[in-house]
């Protein structure tokens, strides 16, 4: 437990594990993301077709 | 109180947790959530296998989504002080029950033919979940960021507007692949696509409720302290209770619903605004890819606002934010009006502004709340200024289709149809931005006593 002095980006010092579960738990959102945003760009071009 | 697991001293960050954690399990939450703007694509098929030949079907399959959005809103204030008290990880197990029982009875339904469990289980059920879903991670990003509210909180809430980018497609390919859609469609073909789709958001919520930690008491960020200056510097603290008692937070409900519903007046009839304006003498199939083509920009620009302007708005101010959001919202309306289908590219710019300055309005409407009555209970407070949300569902959609049916019963065409939907949307624009002018910082009778605030303070 940090104390109420703690200023550090994080609660204290990193351990390396934490960096790990970043890269996969912003993967686990940022995939599917990209992936309904693919979706919604290829449609796009059909406005501009005409 | 959530005991064991949920309760909230058992998500108090260890040392080493990184608050970068939190956008992610706060976006596993309303990505998912945000399937709510995909209903339609169940609409087709749920009107084909559980309600053939129905004349009101078209009415009955809309049910479901707008008895979620009610629900939404009345879930959020209703939830919103336990949802605070409770803790984040309480409130997004609660939500993901819920919004996973929601497709699972919907399953049931359409298994034993009953419609009905459909409505009450993604409409009712469903939107309790919503409701939860929607706040539960906001005043958590506010205390892991109060150096930028507006970037955290901008990031869950464009989760929410792309929840139906991921649910579009794959509620599409699930109803093939399970019988859902096409000849020989069967409504068990549609039960089996809700239950696929609640296992999916089960596990993909999952990660929410895991990851989401709060600060420990009296945490901040490295190098930053606290703004004593500035208007809306967030130096006060006001519970749920007082903050209804304050005319700001009735300005701001007004505020919320009067933007929602400007953004509404284009975002529900965007094909048909676009077939309107732009397909007198076009090909058909070219008419109707194109206007597909227009409701995806207006997608991405919603997205987008959520994100830009609410991190903008921690530069330039909440109030300055909603001033552009209504006052060049109601500017943009008035040009669409004048140059009506003079030129699509002045046409495009405008209404994909419109829609960026809705998602803003969303997105940015967490921090303004933090700015004017402080974290102490900004979850619970921005819980009952979502019922600001489902009125405008209901208001925005009224207005537009009423008066649309109106003007194609008088045979009127073209950009001509939307002119008095347009006066009205710029009307409702310029009450908000002088409601938005009309709110000053919250008076003292209203604030907590520090140590109140202090020792109550949940995230």
């Amino acid at each position: 437990m940090t104390t109420p002095e703690s200023t550090q980006e994080s609660t204290h010092d990193k351990p390396a594990n934490m960096l790990l579960i970043g890269i996969v738990a912003w993967l686990w959102v940022l995939i599917p993301f990209a992936y309904g945003l693919y979706q919604l760009l290829i449609k796009i071009p059909a406005l501009f077709a005409g | 109180m959530a005991t064991g697991f949920l309760a909230r001293e058992r998500t108090v960050a260890p040392a080493g947790w990184s608050r970068w954690l939190i956008p992610p399990a706060a976006l596993s939450i309303h990505l998912a959530i945000g399937q709510a703007y995909a209903w339609s694509v169940f609409k087709t098929p749920l009107a084909a296998t559980l309600l053939p030949g129905n004349p009101n079907a078209g009415v009955l399959t809309a049910l479901p989504f707008e008895l979620g959005i009610i629900m939404l809103g009345l879930a959020a204030a209703v939830f919103g002080t336990k949802v605070d008290a409770n803790g984040p990880r309480w409130a997004m197990v609660v939500a993901s029950s819920c919004f996973v029982g929601g497709f699972l009875v919907s399953a049931l339904g359409c298994y034993l033919g009953q419609f009905w469990l459909v409505v009450v289980g993604y409409g009712f059920l469903g939107g309790i979940g919503l409701g939860i879903g929607y706040i539960s991670p906001v005043s958590t990003l506010i205390k892991w960021f109060p150096d930028r509210p507006g970037l955290s909180t901008g990031i869950a809430i464009m989760g929410f507007g792309g929840g139906a980018l991921i649910a579009s497609p794959l509620t599409t390919q699930l109803l093939a692949a399970f019988g859902g859609i096409g000849p020989g469609a069967t409504a068990a073909g549609v039960g089996q696509t809700f239950l696929v789709m609640g296992i999916i958001y089960a596990i993909f919520m999952s990660v929410g409720w895991l990851l989401v930690r709060v600060p420990p008491e009296g945490w901040r960020p490295a190098g930053w302290t606290p703004p004593t200056t500035g208007v809306l510097a967030g130096k006060f603290d006001v519970s749920a209770r007082n903050a209804i008692r304050t005319p700001q937070f009735w300005l701001l409900w007004v505020v919320l619903c009067f933007n929602v519903t400007a953004g509404i007046g284009i975002l529900e009839r965007a094909a048909p605004i676009w077939t309107d304006f732009f397909g007198a003498g076009a090909a058909a199939a070219a008419v109707t890819a194109a206007a597909a083509g227009y409701v995806a920009l207006l997608s991405l620009a919603n997205m987008l606002g959520r994100i830009g302007w609410s991190t903008t708005s921690d530069y330039l101010g909440r109030k300055n934010m909603y001033r552009g959001y209504l006052g060049i919202g109601a500017l943009l309306y008035l040009t669409i009006m004048l140059t009506t289908n003079s030129s699509p590219v002045i046409f495009l710019i405008c209404s994909m502004l419109i829609l960026s300055f809705y998602g803003g309005g969303f997105a940015t409407v967490p921090a303004y709340l933090r700015d004017l009555f402080g974290t102490y209970q900004v979850g619970a407070i921005h819980g009952r200024l979502l019922t600001a949300w489902s009125v405008a569902g209901v208001l925005g959609p009224l207005i537009v289709n009423a008066i649309a049916d109106a003007q194609i019963a008088a045979k009127v065409s073209g950009p001509a149809r939307y002119t008095t939907s347009f006066i009205i949307m710029i009307g409702l624009l310029v009450i908000g931005f002088i409601c938005n002018e009309l709110i000053k910082p919250v008076a003292d009778k209203f604030h907590e006593e520090r140590s109140t605030a202090t020792t109550g303070a949940q995230a």
